[in-house]
């Protein structure tokens, strides 16, 4: 049971990074699209798929915390302990690029809106560092257990962990622009297409390379990582590379469908192969996830519930992106669905 | 001062920052509960009367909500990661029961997340009928969460579900026990009800305002007689929920209910005082005293002969893991009993004049089938949202400062449950600033949406959060409004 929580714990750090980093990704792209007029088609792309999304996007760092402190608690209690400046900057990000975006929506003047999308963008960049650091602190075994503190400084300011920041940085926005691509092609605008195609190229090619000197800076910095990484979770490592080379192959050849499917596969290997790396450890080579997991009432409840959002939340969350997409093909000015759904054109009141 | 001052005390610092950034929270939680609601009547009379005004209400509502649903989003999530910043202690080994309420608020939180994008979304594009449908997922999700989160506070004060090994683990969880804790009921319907009576009275009073200034048109008045409504209902029933809290905290919580009585001693025939407080030497000075009544309320069957637990009643504890106290330390402290008792007087004091304001609403329909008319009505009514908010605040205050010092109830104290570590001070500062431009934003883009909607006559979807942006930029589909049909 121990086994199965934790793989709901991945399942959630997975889909964070998965849907959660892409949002992230695009205020990243929103951050350096230049100026209010340069920037004002690839920012409206931005606005136009991340806008409904992005609330439950972000509830999957919810679920993360949420279950780690229920089934990990003792984890989650030596993270908080040590990791307390990554993650309140993290925190306090989180605030900012919220309230940035949503305030961005809704006011209408320039300069506001620069101020509000500043927020958002620069809190874009942020909090994926913090939560990358934070995930090279804790695989690099600089998170003690059993309520000591680690260095609050030395534990997120090391190669590791500050490959794993930037690894995050560039790996949301490598995301993200693929996701862009594909909805610039929806909607039928080449041009948007081709602009975030280019970057999606940079992007990947960067995400490559960081992960590759990663690999030299585990070796001497986080063996015990490494030695998972080159056994254990080798496959996926692999799976990882060829997934991502694959998509930047496609990306090349511009069939942005496929680079995207290929780059979701690439950075879940990633991810999961973090986890299998450090596997049985929750805390590498200080708390393994069967200590560290809390009694079966906790487990079960925690297993539940999850369960039970498989079946509520799934399909709703289906809905969304369904309804999502629509809007998207709404955008290519054909047919006027308003006018199919209610029998009645957009008369004035 | 200096940092090294300033860095002296973290669990002060600690306590101060949660007490913030919950005492902020809590003000966009009754919206994000009730507004939904309020938004789905008016949805509702828009389809089924054909009414446009309700439409254009259901609208501009679903829109403000958008915002500060995103506001609370962020706020709340700063609470989840202040958890674990701020009482890691208490986390590391409550966690296990602590927070599996909170995994079914996770659940309620998603759906409504997914819901509140669907239905702000869904205005163009879905049949009014099943957009309206879509809004219900909201109401319920946002009672569920929030009754969740209560379900795990009603458990700080009222343990149960667990059992501790000798170090002090806790090593058998039963969730159901843990959820379902004897405080839940009481407290749960007590904030579900805060909810809907701040809610309805918060967006009532910006259109009673409205009305104040002349705006006295159909769409103004349905604004105001929605929430007001809703409020008005919800508040009797929130006296007599907060009377059976008040005796189950009476029978359960004898230390809470000594300060909030202001009870030194354990008597029969205790008098209720208001305002007044306790000296240092422990005796009540100052305050109007109304002989027995104290006594008469915690249990009206024995009337004025029902003993009143004073703060010397307490049992001194040394069990559960938890360190020994006397009797005396086992409660708020006089400082913190003083503060119960003023939170609880206002609490009180005010649910009492919102309750005489909602039989004066209800009065009026029975009998002229109107709201009031006078100014005076809708003066106070432009009063009440911030009234209600701040009767909202005091009752929590009366509930978390009670139960000092303990953060779990006869098994941890706060200071024990606190980090350590000595930056808090710095955090709350630069939360305490965010959190100003925050509120501060917040207020100013509601009040520029209005007005622009005000000025243009009408609302569009791009301007909001979760709401399809302006796709004009990106060809075709500029944003138009679509009447029901």
């Amino acid at each position: 049971m121990t086994n199965a929580t934790a793989v709901v714990l991945f399942f959630g750090v997975t889909a964070y990074a998965l849907f959660g980093g892409a949002d992230f990704g695009a205020g990243i792209w929103d951050l350096v699209a230049g100026g209010a007029e340069r920037g004002e088609r690839p920012r409206a792309l931005i606005d136009h798929s991340i806008g409904p999304v992005w609330e439950a996007n972000h509830v999957w760092l919810i679920f993360c915390l949420v279950v780690l402190w229920t089934a990990f608690s003792t984890a989650f209690s030596s993270i908080m302990l040590t990791l307390y400046v990554p993650l309140t900057l993290a925190a306090l990000g989180i605030v900012l690029r919220g309230s940035g975006f949503a305030f961005r929506k809704a006011v209408t003047r320039p300069r506001d809106r620069r101020n509000f999308g500043a927020a958002f963008a620069l809190s874009s960049v942020l909090v994926p560092f913090c939560m990358g650091a934070v995930a090279g602190a804790i695989a690099s075994g600089r998170v003690p257990s059993g309520g000591n503190a680690g260095d609050p400084w030395s534990s997120w300011i090391n190669p590791t962990a500050i490959i794993g920041g930037l690894l995050a940085i560039s790996v949301c926005a490598y995301l993200s622009a693929v996701y862009l691509v594909w909805d610039a092609h929806r909607i039928g605008d080449t041009d948007l297409s081709e602009y975030f195609r280019r970057r999606a190229v940079v992007a990947a090619v960067v995400s490559g390379v960081i992960a590759f000197i990663g690999i030299f800076v585990f070796r001497t910095d986080a063996t015990y990582l490494y030695d998972g990484l080159t056994s254990r979770a080798l496959p996926l490592v692999v799976v990882s590379a060829i997934c991502g080379l694959v998509s930047l192959g496609m990306l090349l050849r511009g069939s942005s469908m496929w680079a995207r499917l290929f780059s979701i596969g690439a950075v879940a290997a990633v991810v999961v192969g973090w986890g299998v790396a450090q596997w049985p450890y929750m805390l590498p080579e200080s708390l393994k996830v069967a200590q560290a997991a809390g009694p079966t009432g906790t487990l079960e409840a925690v297993l539940v519930v999850f369960v039970f959002a498989a079946v509520v939340i799934l399909p709703a969350l289906a809905l969304l992106f369904t309804l999502d997409q629509k809007s998207l093909l709404a955008g290519e000015g054909g047919a006027d669905q308003t006018v199919a759904a209610t029998g009645k054109p957009g008369a004035p009141r | 001062m200096n940092a090294s001052l300033l860095a002296v005390d973290s669990v002060q610092w600690a306590r101060a920052q949660m007490a913030f950034t919950l005492g902020f929270h809590i003000i966009l939680v009754p919206l994000g509960v009730s507004w939904a609601f309020m938004t789905l009547i008016a949805n509702y009379r828009a389809i089924k009367y054909d009414d446009t005004d309700a439409l254009q209400l259901a609208q501009r509502w679903s829109k403000y909500m958008a915002v500060t649903f995103a506001v609370g989003a962020v706020t709340g999530t700063v609470l989840t990661f202040e958890f674990g910043l701020l009482w890691p202690t208490f986390m590391g080994r409550f966690g296990p029961a602590f927070g599996i309420p909170f995994t079914i608020e996770g659940l309620f939180f998603f759906t409504e997340a997914i819901f509140v994008a669907i239905y702000i979304y869904g205005w163009r594009r879905l049949k009014p009928w099943a957009h309206f449908w879509t809004g219900v997922p909201i109401v319920i999700a946002g009672i569920g969460g929030a009754v969740s989160v209560i379900a795990a506070n009603a458990w700080m004060n009222e343990p149960q579900g667990f059992t501790l090994n000798r170090a002090g683990k806790v090593v058998d969880v039963s969730p159901w026990s843990v959820i379902f804790n004897k405080a839940f009921p009481y407290e749960g319907a007590h904030m579900l009800a805060a909810a809907y009576v701040v809610g309805g009275f918060l967006i009532a009073s910006v259109y009673a305002m409205g009305m104040l200034r002349g705006r006295r048109d159909r769409y103004h008045r349905l604004g105001f007689i929605i929430p007001f409504t809703v409020a008005a209902i919800m508040t009797p029933i929130q006296m007599a929920v907060g009377d059976s809290l008040a005796r189950f905290v009476y029978n359960n919580e004898p230390a809470k209910f000594a300060a909030i009585e202001l009870v030194p001693k354990t008597n029969k025939d205790v008098p209720e005082t208001v305002f007044g407080h306790l000296s240092a030497n422990g005796t009540v000075s100052g305050g109007i005293r109304i002989p027995g009544l104290a006594s008469f309320l915690s249990d009206p069957a024995t009337g004025k002969n029902t003993i009143v637990p004073g703060r010397e009643a307490n049992p001194a504890l040394g069990a559960n893991g938890a360190a020994a106290v006397s009797p005396i330390a086992n409660g708020p402290t006089i400082a913190q009993a003083n503060v119960v008792h003023l939170a609880w007087d206002i609490m009180v004091g005010l649910g009492t004049l919102l309750a005489l304001l909602s039989v004066w609403y209800g009065l009026s329909w029975l009998f002229k089938r109107d709201y009031p008319k006078t100014n005076w009505f809708l003066r106070i009514a432009a009063c009440t949202g911030v009234l209600s908010v701040v009767t909202m605040e005091a009752g929590w205050v009366v509930t978390e400062v009670g139960r000092q010092p303990w953060i779990v109830h006869n098994y941890m104290t706060v200071t024990s449950a606190a980090t350590t570590n000595s930056g808090v001070w710095l955090t709350f500062v630069v939360i305490l600033g965010i959190y100003a431009v925050v509120g501060v934003t917040t207020i100013l883009v509601l009040r520029g949406m209005s007005r622009r909607w005000r000025e243009s006559g009408d609302v569009a979807d791009s301007d909001v959060p979760y709401g399809p942006s302006d796709s004009g930029i990106l060809g075709g589909d500029a944003p138009q409004e679509v009447p029901v049909g």
